[in-house]
């Protein structure tokens, strides 16, 4: 990734490109922000989450959800797959799915939000295909040996979501309260769902332009900041 | 021939950083080219497809040394030049 040196470099390339496009009359001032705000509406992983608390507690909903994804996130207000179809698979006892896009970045963004670095870095889209239990391993979820597992890529006409499994002492617990313990990693695949939320030490981290915290088991790589 | 996005399966990319990054964006600029990608594409100057080709036909080595939306920034300035809304050098450096 790119230090601060060139981060600042291509700032100003950005900026001079927002000029040239305003005086061409291609961009209006303000555009920008619409544009970017609409981007970043609506786009959570507390929809997916819903999907899933829905899912763990109606099993008709459930059955509509496996067997159309796209029809079924619609039913409570969700368009993920306007233009793409959203297929959801789910993890069972035996099976662990887990979701990638080998060639670039493809991932129900309305529903998990913006997605993380790793997911779009060449190291995961690289191993995930080739050696997905010992890269689950990397994000401390040790699966069972017989326990089957399947990468699912996805492209520009398929994103998919990971319906993880619900964790046992959940039974009392409400809607509301079960979609708070999904996480976006359980809905990739790279984590199951926990009972409690505990926080994670090695996962928490800094908002950018803060030094990585030293307990950090591995030193991350340089990010580019602001 | 498989494009240098193509990394499925190969060797060589070392760890992954499994940081949850809960910040869409690193820095302002990047958000201001995702701003860029949807005005455009939104005014038809460029289509998904195209975007997504100019980013898979970046020479490997630029590919590899960019980071993710410096590649979506030069796959937008290419096809600005592609599409004749800039002249070749316009931008500058």
């Amino acid at each position: 990734m790119s230090g601060d040196h060139s981060d600042g470099a291509v700032a100003r390339r950005v900026r001079r490109l927002e000029t040239l496009l305003e005086e061409k009359g291609l961009l209006t001032g303000g555009e920008l922000d619409e544009t970017i705000d609409a981007f970043l509406s609506g786009a959570s992983p507390a929809s997916g989450a819903r999907v899933v608390a829905r899912a763990w507690t109606d099993p008709a909903y459930k059955a509509r959800l496996l067997a159309d994804g796209t029809a079924a996130v619609r039913e409570l207000g969700f368009m993920e797959g306007a233009y793409q179809r959203l297929r959801v698979v789910e993890n069972t006892e035996t099976t662990h799915n887990v979701i990638v896009c080998t060639l670039c970045s493809c991932y129900p963004l309305r529903l998990l939000g913006p997605s993380p670095s790793w997911y779009k870095s060449e190291a995961y889209r690289s191993r995930v295909v080739r050696e997905p239990r010992a890269v689950l391993a990397e994000f401390g979820l040790r699966l069972p040996d017989d326990t089957d597992i399947t990468v699912w890529d996805s492209s520009a006409e398929t994103r998919y979501m990971v319906l993880p499994r619900r964790p046992e002492g959940t039974e009392t617990l409400t809607e509301e309260e079960l979609a708070g313990l999904v996480t976006r990693y359980a809905l990739i695949g790279t984590a199951a769902v926990q009972a409690v939320t505990t926080p994670a030490p090695s996962r928490s981290v800094p908002r950018p332009g803060r030094a990585a915290p030293p307990a950090s088991p591995s030193p991350a790589p340089a990010r580019s900041t602001d | 021939m498989a494009r240098i996005n193509d990394v499925g399966g190969t060797e060589g990319f070392g760890a992954i950083d499994t940081t949850d990054d809960a910040e869409p964006f690193h820095a302002d600029w990047e958000a201001r080219v995702v701003g860029l990608y949807n005005a455009l594409r939104a005014q038809g100057i460029f289509n998904t497809n195209e975007f997504r080709d100019a980013i898979e036909s970046m020479p490997p080595v630029e590919y590899l040394s960019a980071s993710y939306y410096e590649r979506w920034f030069t796959a937008i300035c290419a096809l600005l030049e592609r599409k004749g809304v800039l002249e070749p050098g316009e931008l500058g450096d």
